[in-house]
């Protein structure tokens, strides 16, 4: 690998920036890192496991950051599809906008999207907080099973389609809900909750009063004779 | 998976580097697409007179073509990169494509038109970029595919960009599954179809909507009800592109916009040796929205 200061898509392959960052001591005393040039790259930071904080100054393809733990990871710029990915802890928070399915099935830690992020954002999400200061794309928190999402913008078609335990705070309208997704009124737990995911993300535009909660009516839990029509 | 790009220069100072942005384009999307690629470049309009009929030799010889040719068609021009040709005649389409299905069996067709030129080949992308010298090619815009076949066989005529009509070209990423059934009804208005390709059809749908006098982004937004499947297109004219993304929108894209440029690509990296693009207006086309661009 070199010297650390080469973490540069320009002058090392992706296999060996996260080799390295992957492989950080939890002795070492460096703990902060800065990707250069990321042109798009798939996967850059995946499967990070220590407690660093690496800095991305660019545009990222897919999985960045995908099942993260413990590291805290900036992008300046846009990411693609599956920020985060499979996420157990830690926190990513992206300047721009991210693409489809950001957060897919991730346990724990937070990521922060700046700006917009476009379809099936937290899909089968399983504990992690989510806050999107832009708009959410169509079938955001599909099949959600917990955790929270909050998204200061508007929502597509069939937000919370299917949904389990997850949250969904949203202070602009959803195009849709999905099927057996309700709005909710909201509780002591809730204003804590949502004070906090405000803060977690520096949101001083919003206060608790703009979010409305969904979550689930939880009809789809049992199998319904009834319905037997539908399947 | 397959990787679709395309670029459109707003600026005349900048299309003689068409080429060469292109096919850093295609070379990135090798990963997308290995199993073959083609693109699609529309320059050097020629006049009202004429035509450009891009030609793929297969196993012809060029000698023997040019030869019979060159005395049965007093006008014609031929330019040869690597197995395709570009012929410039007069002689109308009707029956100049007529004459190459019947006396050259071997020779497949792959567009025509006054300014477009069409060139594919099954293999690595990269490779592909190569040999047809495509960083050499200047224009106002271009469209590209790698493919990562799925319904129908790695060949020439399973290759993209498919034309199915003058200056027309269709890139697709995704599987249209009423194909068949549309081939049929097309068939039945008079289209014919060179492979069992799905895109083919697609392409073919879109020349007959144009030709009934309907706009690029009618035709488009029409499809959204006529084809069924997952896609993401690319549809170029001589006046310009457009793209549109299926309502379900699994199959990805992303555009960079800027003074001098609009790029279309699968993925981002596809497009990050383009200048300035880190500064450009970057964003994911909507599902079900048609976006076009051109003169």
């Amino acid at each position: 690998m070199g010297k650390i200061e080469n973490l540069d898509f320009k002058k090392n392959t992706l296999r060996k920036i996260n080799n390295y960052l992957q492989n950080i001591s939890y002795k070492n005393n460096k703990r902060e890192f800065t990707v250069k040039n990321p042109s798009g790259h798939h996967a850059i930071c995946a499967g990070l496991t220590e407690n660093i904080s690496v800095k991305i100054n660019g545009h990222v393809g897919y999985y960045c950051g995908g099942m993260n733990q413990k590291a805290h990871i900036t992008i300046n710029g846009n990411a693609g599809t599956g920020l985060g990915e499979n996420m157990m802890s830690g926190l990513i928070h992206v300047k721009g906008n991210a693409s489809q399915s950001a957060g897919a099935t991730a346990h724990g830690g937070t990521i922060i999207i700046d700006g917009d992020t476009s379809s099936r954002c937290g899909i089968s999400m399983k504990g992690i907080d989510i806050i999107v200061k832009g708009s959410v794309g169509h079938m955001s928190g599909f099949m959600a099973q917990s955790g929270t999402l909050l998204i200061c913008g508007d929502a597509g078609e069939a937000l919370g389609d299917s949904i389990y335990e997850t949250v969904i705070y949203l202070a602009g309208k959803p195009k849709s809900l999905g099927v057996d997704c309700v709005e909710k009124k909201i509780n002591k737990k809730d204003i804590k909750k949502i004070e906090d995911l405000l803060e977690t993300g520096k949101i001083k535009k919003f206060k608790v009063k703009d979010f409305k909660k969904f979550g689930s009516q939880r009809k789809l839990y049992n199998f319904n004779i009834d319905n037997i029509s539908d399947y | 998976m397959c990787g679709i790009v395309g670029l459109y220069l707003k600026k005349k100072k900048l299309h003689n580097k068409l080429g060469f942005y292109l096919s850093g384009m295609l070379d990135n999307m090798s990963s997308r697409g290995p199993d073959s690629a083609g693109f699609a470049i529309y320059n050097n309009k020629v006049s009202k007179k004429y035509y450009k009929y891009s030609l793929c030799l297969n196993s012809t010889s060029l000698s023997e073509f040019e030869q019979v040719v060159k005395q049965k068609f007093k006008d014609i021009t031929i330019k040869n990169i690597s197995d395709h040709i570009v012929v410039q005649t007069s002689t109308t389409p009707k029956k100049f494509i007529s004459y190459i299905h019947r006396n050259f069996s071997q020779i497949s067709l792959v567009g025509y038109g006054r300014s477009i030129e069409i060139f594919k080949q099954v293999g690595n992308p990269s490779e592909i970029v190569k040999k047809f010298k495509l960083e050499n090619f200047s224009g106002s815009h271009a469209i590209g595919h790698t493919r990562m076949a799925t319904e129908s066989a790695i060949t020439v005529d399973g290759s993209h960009p498919y034309s199915t009509g003058e200056d027309e070209c269709l890139v697709h990423n995704g599987s249209l599954s009423n194909h068949n059934n549309l081939r049929r009804q097309l068939i039945k208005k008079g289209k014919t179809f060179d492979s069992l390709n799905d895109t083919e059809v697609a392409a073919g749908y879109i020349s007959q909507k144009l030709s009934e006098n309907k706009s690029m982004k009618n035709t488009l937004t029409e499809s959204l009800t006529d084809l069924d499947g997952f896609y993401t297109f690319i549809a170029g004219t001589n006046k310009g592109f457009a793209v549109l993304r299926d309502e379900i929108a699994c199959k990805p894209a992303v555009i960079a916009e800027n003074n001098d440029y609009v790029a279309v690509a699968s993925e981002f990296q596809a497009m990050a040796h383009l200048p300035y693009v880190n500064k450009s207006n970057i964003y994911e086309p909507k599902p079900g929205v048609v976006y076009t661009w051109g003169k």
